[in-house]
């Protein structure tokens, strides 16, 4: 189970056996799209699978989700989702309305983000051997232009800026599905953030580096992948983390931490220093982006390791999540 | 948040750590204990250890309820999910925790009905809206949490709830800091005592660790400055000569505790003559078990339960990591056959457990002096 | 070894004389206040909330004590300890005010 919880087990999974079988000879490093030519057009690809529980949360569903998600996917690799193509397992017995509700969420979160569904599937399974609805969607985009993301190219001294309050949508999550009985008025932060990523690529693009939607694992997790990939550490400041209060209210209760929790409307960018105050400017002018922050930086030491420093100077590691982040007591 | 925020203050930190500096003799090494689990986390997650003069090491104490259980007692308590019947509860905590045949969450994958809860009532809510199920309950903790199960046990008599039952594992404090005390190799200047246990015992049991020991200790709360005023109090004491019990947590903590909840524990627990507990051995009168006018509700007695005895694997060194004797990292297994995705020990599961903690917060950090102290 | 979080008491909850909704920081969940039977808390009053119980009414007066003993900590070494309520005092005068 913890292989799909985005943390380290998640990863050794696409180590251990996907990349070996699959791609032996993979072109470029881990991301969130892979990047390939089409008679010589560069295109952005990526495919992502949708698995939630309840499917209707405050904020969005699994539908809305599906879109996102994957224009996500592209836009943090530094495309512009143009088409996705989308595949439902349905278990057998799912209620018509269901169904046709998340295929209206679907259409109106295409429309929103700009983006053509071009083809589609679905498959039916007994009952009991699926959970309701499963959606995977597929994309494929444009890169945006001057826009070069790669882990490796990330220096020391580049600026860590993210784009908003984290963990809404994992403990959104958490409290819809009813087992913990606490309520909050919190919703799911699942949006398309390509324009965020246009405005910012639209100032910064030759400072941009590397960028990062941290869904599952949260923050802690993205960027440990991105220490280890440049080789490098990142600091983060922990008075600069935006995370509101029933966020934190909930982590503190539950003993769980806000930069492990999941997002789906966030990104990372690593930015060279020269362009970040220019890459912050037009993310919080940018309509949803006013929340936007230098959350730190990347320095030398620890290599390899994500340091958390707290206001006072006193700092601590924060390593990936192994499997879901559970509620604790103690 | 109020009562959490303003003792998180930089500023006030700041000038905390300096008092502590000004206070320790430089000469002198100074061995404090933090016995609660909960002191060890805030230790790491506040990066108190970065604000502490080198002199002044912290030993982690035995307060870990999901780090002492020993592994049969966790084979006992999943043997009884085999049954497709039951739904068996229990704190997130006690999700990873490795059993023979694997964790809670392993056996959920396999087919049993294992369910993660935030409290003890809301397993009895479960067992009220699943009548035809029956619901056990794997309770784990100290005095701080046994008054909440022995409630909820209480709330089921009342109700005539019979499809639920509790497999108690509470465990009380005492008798493992006198554990701690009479092993030989152990030597401590001082205890941070457990906040939260105290809003239950209150203060008083803590009297002989003074009288007979001679050394101080501070009841003391989670925020980095209560820990830093706890250790304040402790030099100041030491300093003076002086050995007796404070509470720097007044706030939250009564000196007498809670006598409710001293009541409701009375009421549904009495001692079990002696407990294993993982690493420390057997310890008399260390843990509770139910009452047996509540014995329709206790899943020892209303269940077939194996009684499983299983040694830790002899390369591990839970026991002298939990007395305080080794570090986490000076144990042979740690980092390499013992890791929080596969961990061996339960100090490695629980965020609280020392190994955990330390591997996730620490060990690299530890690395990066070494090399810079290298370079 | 028990992670516990303060909460403030919003209400009680109709019919059920036992249970209490705690706000923290906007995160709302009903708690047993059983434990506090002896000294039933009102809405208003915080409560250290522990898996879903409150275990101990806060008291405010001592949390301002130590906080106004904090901040003068250091600044003035000696006069310090003379100071009541830092704990100092304990053996005599450990009941609670309240």
């Amino acid at each position: 189970m913890a292989h799909g919880a985005g943390g380290k087990a998640s990863r050794k999974l696409v180590e251990g056996l996907f990349i070996p079988l699959l791609a032996p000879q993979p072109s470029q490093l881990l991301g969130d799209a892979a990047q390939v030519q089409i008679n010589g057009a560069p295109l952005a690809i990526t495919t992502d699978s949708f698995v939630v529980k309840p499917l209707r949360f405050p904020g969005g569903s699994i539908g809305e989700l599906a879109v996102n998600g994957t224009m996500n996917d592209l836009a943090v690799s530094g495309a512009r989702g143009e088409a996705l193509t989308v595949t439902f397992v349905l278990e057998e017995g799912l209620p018509t309305e269901l169904l046709e509700a998340e295929v209206r969420a679907m259409a109106a979160a295409a429309d929103r983000a700009g983006v053509a569904v071009v083809a589609g599937d679905t498959k039916v399974v007994e009952h009991g051997k699926a959970d309701k609805m499963y959606i995977t969607t597929t994309g494929i985009g444009e890169p945006l232009p001057g826009v070069k993301i790669d882990a490796r190219s990330v220096r020391p001294g580049d600026k860590v800026i993210l784009s908003g309050p984290i963990g809404d949508h994992g403990i959104t999550i958490l409290l819809a599905r009813g087992d913990l009985d606490f309520e909050a008025d919190l919703r799911s932060d699942t949006r398309c953030v390509l324009a965020l990523v246009e405005a910012m690529a639209k100032e910064a693009a030759p400072g941009i580096r590397w960028m990062r939607d941290p869904t599952r694992g949260g923050v802690a997790t993205s960027l440990n992948e991105l220490a280890r990939d440049c080789g490098l550490s990142i600091h983060v400041l922990e008075q600069e983390l935006p995370v509101r209060d029933e966020v934190r209210g909930a982590c503190e209760l539950l003993g769980l931490d806000p930069l492990h929790i999941a997002n789906e409307g966030q990104f990372l960018a690593v930015v060279a220093p020269e362009y970040a105050d220019a890459a912050l400017n037009a993310l919080t002018l940018a309509e949803g982006g006013e929340d936007a922050r230098i959350i730190g930086d990347v320095r030398e030491q620890p290599a390899g390791a994500v340091l958390v420093i707290t206001g006072y100077g006193a700092s601590r590691i924060v390593d990936m999540l192994v499997g879901d982040p559970l509620p604790r007591i103690c | 948040m109020r009562f959490v925020d303003e003792f998180r203050d930089p500023e006030i930190i700041t000038k905390a750590a300096a008092e502590v500096h000004r206070l320790v003799d430089p000469g002198r090494h100074y061995r404090f204990m933090e016995v609660c689990g909960g002191h060890t986390h805030a230790i790491y997650r506040f990066g108190l250890k970065d604000l502490l003069p080198e002199n002044i090491e912290l030993i982690h104490g035995p307060g870990c309820p999901v780090c002492v259980l020993p592994m049969g007692r966790i084979d006992d308590g999943l043997s009884l999910c085999q049954d497709s019947n039951v739904i068996f509860t229990a704190f997130g905590d006690m999700m990873r925790v490795p059993g023979t045949h694997g964790s809670p969450l392993e056996h959920k994958a396999r087919g049993a009905d294992v369910r993660i809860v935030y409290s003890p009532s809301d397993a009895l809510n479960l067992a009220r809206a699943n009548p035809d199920r029956h619901v056990m309950f794997f309770a784990i903790g100290f005095e701080t949490t046994a008054p909440s199960t022995a409630l909820t046990l209480l709330r089921a008599r009342v109700e005539g709830i019979k499809n639920f039952s509790v497999f108690c594992n509470h465990v009380t404090i005492i008798p493992a800091i006198r554990a701690i005390l009479d092993s030989p190799d152990m030597r401590l200047d001082a205890f941070i005592g457990p906040g939260h246990v105290s809003t239950v015992i209150g203060c008083r049991p803590y009297e002989w660790i003074c009288r007979n020991e001679n050394k101080p200790i501070v009841v003391s709360g989670f925020e980095p400055l209560d820990m830093l005023q706890s250790i304040v109090m402790i030099l100041r004491q030491l300093n003076a000569g002086e050995a007796k019990v404070e509470n720097q947590y007044k706030r939250v903590v009564p000196w007498e505790g809670n006598r409710a909840a001293l009541r409701a524990m009375a009421e549904v627990f009495q001692l079990r003559p002696y407990f294993e507990w993982r690493g420390l051995g057997f310890i008399s009168q260390s843990a509770l078990r139910i009452r047996d006018e509540f014995a329709e509700w206790d899943a020892e007695q209303r269940f077939q339960v194996p009684g499983v005895r299983v040694t830790d694997p002899r390369a591990a060194q839970c026991g002298e990591v939990l007395k305080g004797v080794l570090k986490p990292h000076q144990c042979k297994l740690f980092g390499r056959e013992c890791t929080p995705e596969h961990p061996i020990g339960a100090l490695m599961v629980s965020t609280e457990g020392s190994c955990a903690a330390y591997h996730s917060y620490e060990h690299r950090k530890q690395l990066l002096t070494n090399i810079q102290t290298a370079a | 070894m028990c992670l516990a979080i303060p909460g403030k008491i919003i209400e009680l909850v109709a019919g059920n004389p036992n249970l209490g909704t705690v706000d923290v920081v906007g995160v709302r969940r009903k708690v047993d206040l059983g434990l506090l039977k002896d000294e039933m808390p009102k809405p208003g009053d915080w409560v250290l909330i522990h898996v879903g119980f409150a275990m101990s009414k806060i008291s405010e007066e001592d949390a301002q004590e130590q906080m106004r003993t904090l901040a003068m900590l250091g600044e003035a070494d000696q006069a310090m300890q003379e100071v009541r309520g830092y704990g100092m005092d304990d053996a005599d005068g450990h009941e609670k005010p309240n």
